[in-house]
């Protein structure tokens, strides 16, 4: 016999095991989140997938459900939470979205449509800091990451390395290659790897492919960002997925397709 | 039993001995430390820049940090050692002599203004102890012929009760449960009904049993003396003269839920305290308390290692702390699972407060009556609190738990007191129309720390020095604390330099309720405390520091929309804001 717990007052059946994030994902329900990939061991960092688990906090990513839970996530209430979470992570870095490259596949500039923010709100940090375009086919651009650290995981879970960390704290924290010069040229990722292609946000880019889908053609901008099977098309990076197919999976860095 | 061979160093000790000998680590020496201890150079890397005390540029010959406590802590006597010398905070003289720069809180509340030269406590400053100090390091004098009596630390023990009055008997709580046997140990824990002593007050008794309950072979104990909220060194004393009811409190711990291997970890301030706690446990093993066979029973085997930190608050936090023991950046765990059942090394461990262990070593020597005819019913047993800020007498005061504020100000000799911050900045920021209120868990939750504020304190500024404490502190691992408390700490900057509106503060509230609701662990869920108590308390407090007093935007926006609205030929609802 199924195990539910409710979402917004629907039932929604669970595997034991399965966090909120599985099950909502399972019974084809958004839960907004940036720090999560299906796949990858949950994190619990970027807390957009907050929900009020019987009146409580709780990220749905890594709390395990179980039989009983009440749980809040499509409300007014939590959508201003996650708003304000996300406007949170844009004045944190340097996100210049008409001009990046990955504007249009952005996670985080999608889920900010999909919050309907329209502003930053709060004053813009600026911070400062290093590019890293050692390497011959990709380059790091720290002002946009997030600290997700999905590109760790996808390194270490399923690429079998260990290339990217996180150092630093607070708002001193940062992306760091685990290379003997700390640059991503001296490290052994390899354009193949899950880790290459996996950044949410415009932080590690594929160089030389620039522009290859227009604007107005990309991911979210025929997709919606609460489409739960998206997961797939995202990672198809450089190429728009229903182009995919066609295309040859060594040309353009083209992941897994 | 591996006990008698020799573990690699431990990343930390490493570290910082690479750094006592050449002042900082260098990118290379990240290099050469990944590779001789078999580490990712990334996970070095990241250690350094995780702890406050691992410098990746070099520091002076003498490295002196301030505290930037509200009770031990002195920015003028920082300001002027800085001009005496010719330093930039923060900046290595160029000579490579001196460095000067802030910390956060040392420990040192009951002793005065105090620093730390390289790592050594140095307290009671005072003006003319700056122009000394100054005059020692211009002259090049090493900091080991330094007047001996500066860092002489006393303990300040003003009031004792049940824990502090007991001369400890290394061994009699051992003996203790051997003759009444392990089960029947826990059972007096339990009817004492002890609650951990770090803050959170859960149930000792029950977190022993739940690790000894999870699935596993090995399992470990863990002390932590990590003591890093301000205005708290109740842990300092207990490990300077109470040491042997800790180290038994582990043991029996140990015993009870079947761990061989206990850890202490102790925070970098107390290195201090390092030798002399090694050579207790070293006379333990001498003794036949510590190691196999402890009190000749066969099967009674328990070690106790000790595990110096290097500077982060958060690594106070359980499982921030395991990953500190690990190696690792001081991250919080996801939870659940939570310590009990995966812990170090992914095995059930306990992690318990100094004090807690001390008190239940008591509590098996003494019986569980004993601790319960003191206190209240929710919270039996006393309290050790460390009383610091605008009194006469700082220093430990040990209580029957349900004593009301009145009553400490009263013993420590405090008048005219504006504010009472109760719990460290984590805690509660208390007025004085709630000084009948008692300490307990039940009212006022404290892990030990009792900061008073005299009516003549910038209160405003102690919440804002709270709020950078903690932004400081963040480890930055999820969004709401990371950017949150920097937000919240720019806006306390903004209110406190008198540019803050009325908006300013209805978005500090938004900010704090957020931040506290929607962190990933306690840090950031107790960050805005001090923010939120000060606004639903001292409110005028705020406001009389607001550009505009009258509670008015700068200039009226709507009406100056009067000259497009004629121009429009508009004068509908929505051409009004
Ligand atoms: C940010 C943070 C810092 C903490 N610092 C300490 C500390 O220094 N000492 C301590 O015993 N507990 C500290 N705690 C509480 C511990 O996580 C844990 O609850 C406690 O050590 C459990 O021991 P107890 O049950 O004996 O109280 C801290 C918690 C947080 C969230
Ligand atoms: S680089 Fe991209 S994937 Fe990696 S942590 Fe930053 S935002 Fe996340
Ligand atoms: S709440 Fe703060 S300290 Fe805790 S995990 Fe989040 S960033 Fe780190
Ligand atoms: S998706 Fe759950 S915290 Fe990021």
């Amino acid at each position: 016999m199924s195990k539910f717990i409710k979402i917004d007052g629907v039932e929604v059946p669970f595997e034991e095991g399965q966090t909120i994030m599985d099950a909502a994902l399972a019974a084809d329900i958004y839960i907004p989140h940036l720090c999560h990939r299906p796949g990858l061991s949950p994190h619990g960092s970027c807390k957009l997938c907050t929900v009020d688990v019987n009146g409580r906090a709780v990220s749905s990513c890594t709390m395990p459900a179980s039989e009983g839970m009440e749980i809040e996530n499509d409300t007014p209430a939590l959508k201003k939470v996650r708003k304000t979470i996300t406007q949170m992570l844009f004045v944190e870095g340097n996100h210049l979205c008409p001009s990046c490259e990955k504007t249009g596949d952005c996670t985080l500039q999608a889920v900010a449509y999909h919050l309907d923010m329209l502003d930053g709100h709060f004053p813009q940090f600026y911070p400062r800091r290093e590019v890293d375009a050692s390497h011959s086919s990709l380059v790091i651009d720290r002002d946009r990451c997030i600290m997700c650290e999905l590109c760790v995981r996808a390194s270490r879970e399923i690429d079998g390395k260990d290339v990217f960390a996180i150092s630093g704290r607070g708002t001193g924290r940062h992306l760091i290659v685990n290379s003997p010069t700390g640059k991503l040229g001296d490290s052994d990722i390899e354009l193949d790897d899950l880790a290459a292609h996996i950044c949410p946000v415009g932080a590690i880019l594929i160089k030389d492919h620039g522009y290859e889908v227009p604007i107005g053609r990309r991911t979210f901008d025929l997709h919606s960002v609460a489409e739960t099977d998206l997961e797939e098309v995202i990672l198809k990076k450089s190429a728009h997925h229903d182009e995919g197919e066609e295309r040859d999976p060594n040309e353009g860095g083209v992941y897994g397709v | 039993m591996t006990m008698n061979t020799q573990p690699p160093e431990h990343l930390l000790h490493v570290m910082h001995a690479h750094q006592e000998e050449h002042r900082f680590i260098s990118d290379q020496a990240v290099n050469s430390i990944a590779e001789k201890l078999k580490l990712p150079r990334a996970q070095v890397e990241a250690v350094r820049e995780f702890y406050a005390f691992f410098h990746s540029k070099p520091r002076g010959t003498y490295d002196l940090l301030f505290s930037n406590c509200t009770s031990c802590g002195s920015p003028s006597l920082m300001r002027q050692l800085c001009e005496l010398l010719h330093v930039t905070a923060d900046k290595t003289r160029s000579d490579g002599a001196v460095s000067i720069g802030e910390t956060s809180c040392i420990g040192m509340c009951d002793h005065g203004a105090s620093l730390l030269v390289n790592g050594r406590p140095l307290h009671s400053l005072d003006g003319s102890r700056i122009e000394a100090i100054a005059k020692l390091i211009e002259a090049a004098t090493p900091v080991e012929q330094w007047p001996a009596e500066w860092f002489e630390i006393n303990n300040h023990i003003h009031r004792s009760d049940l824990l502090l009055k007991e001369s400890f008997t290394p061994g009699a709580a051992l003996h203790a449960v051997e003759a009444g046997g392990a089960d029947a140990a826990l059972e007096k824990i339990r009817f004492s009904d002890l609650r951990g002593r770090g803050g959170a007050g859960f149930s000792t008794a029950q977190k022993w049993q739940f690790c000894r309950e999870a699935a596993g072979d090995t399992r470990y104990v863990i002390c932590n003396a990590d003591e890093g909220e301000p205005g708290t060194f109740k842990d300092r004393v207990l490990l300077t003269s109470y040491a042997d009811a800790v180290f038994e409190g582990m043991a029996l711990c140990g015993r009870i839920i079947g761990a061989r291997q206990g850890y202490i970890y102790l925070r970098a301030e107390y290195r201090y305290l390092l030798d002399r706690l090694e050579n207790r446990l070293a006379e333990r093993r001498e003794a036949g308390l510590l190691g196999e066979k402890i009190l000749g029973i066969e099967g009674f085997d328990f070690d106790i290692e000790i595990v110096v930190g290097a500077g982060a608050y958060i690594c106070g936090e359980e499982s921030a702390l395991i990953e500190s023991l690990e190696e690792k950046p001081g991250n919080p765990r996801i939870r659940p699972p939570f310590p009990v059942t995966h812990g170090y090394m992914g095995k059930p461990t306990v992690v318990n407060n100094v004090e807690t262990l001390a008190a239940a070593a008591a509590i098996v020597l003494h019986g569980e009556r004993w601790f319960r005819g003191a206190g209240t019913w929710q919270s039996r047993g006393t309290k050790i609190l460390s009383v610091s800020g605008d009194c006469a007498r700082p220093g430990i005061y040990e209580y029957p738990f349900g004593v009301s504020i009145n009553d400490i100000l009263k013993d420590c000799g405090a008048v005219q007191v504006q504010a009472v911050q109760v719990g460290g900045p984590s805690g509660r920021l208390v007025d004085p129309s709630h000084f009948d209120h008692h300490i307990a868990f039940e009212d006022l939750a404290t892990g030990g720390s009792l900061m008073i504020f005299h009516h003549s304190r910038n209160l405003l500024e102690v919440i804002r020095n709270f709020t950078c404490f903690f932004t400081h502190e963040s480890c930055g691992f999820c969004t709401p604390c990371r950017v949150g408390t920097a937000l919240l700490k720019n806006g306390m900057d903004k209110v406190a330099s008198g540019h803050g509106t009325a908006h300013d503060l209805d978005e500090l509230k938004a900010t704090a309720a957020l931040v506290s609701r929607r962190s990933h662990c306690g840090l950031g869920m107790t960050a805005p405390n001090p923010i939120r108590d000060g606004l639903k308390y001292f409110p005028e407090l705020f406001e009389a520091r607001l550009l505009h007093q009258e509670m008015e935007p700068e200039f009226n926006l709507d009406a100056s929309l009067e000259e497009a609205r004629q121009l429009t030929h508009r004068d509908d609802a929505e051409a009004h804001l």
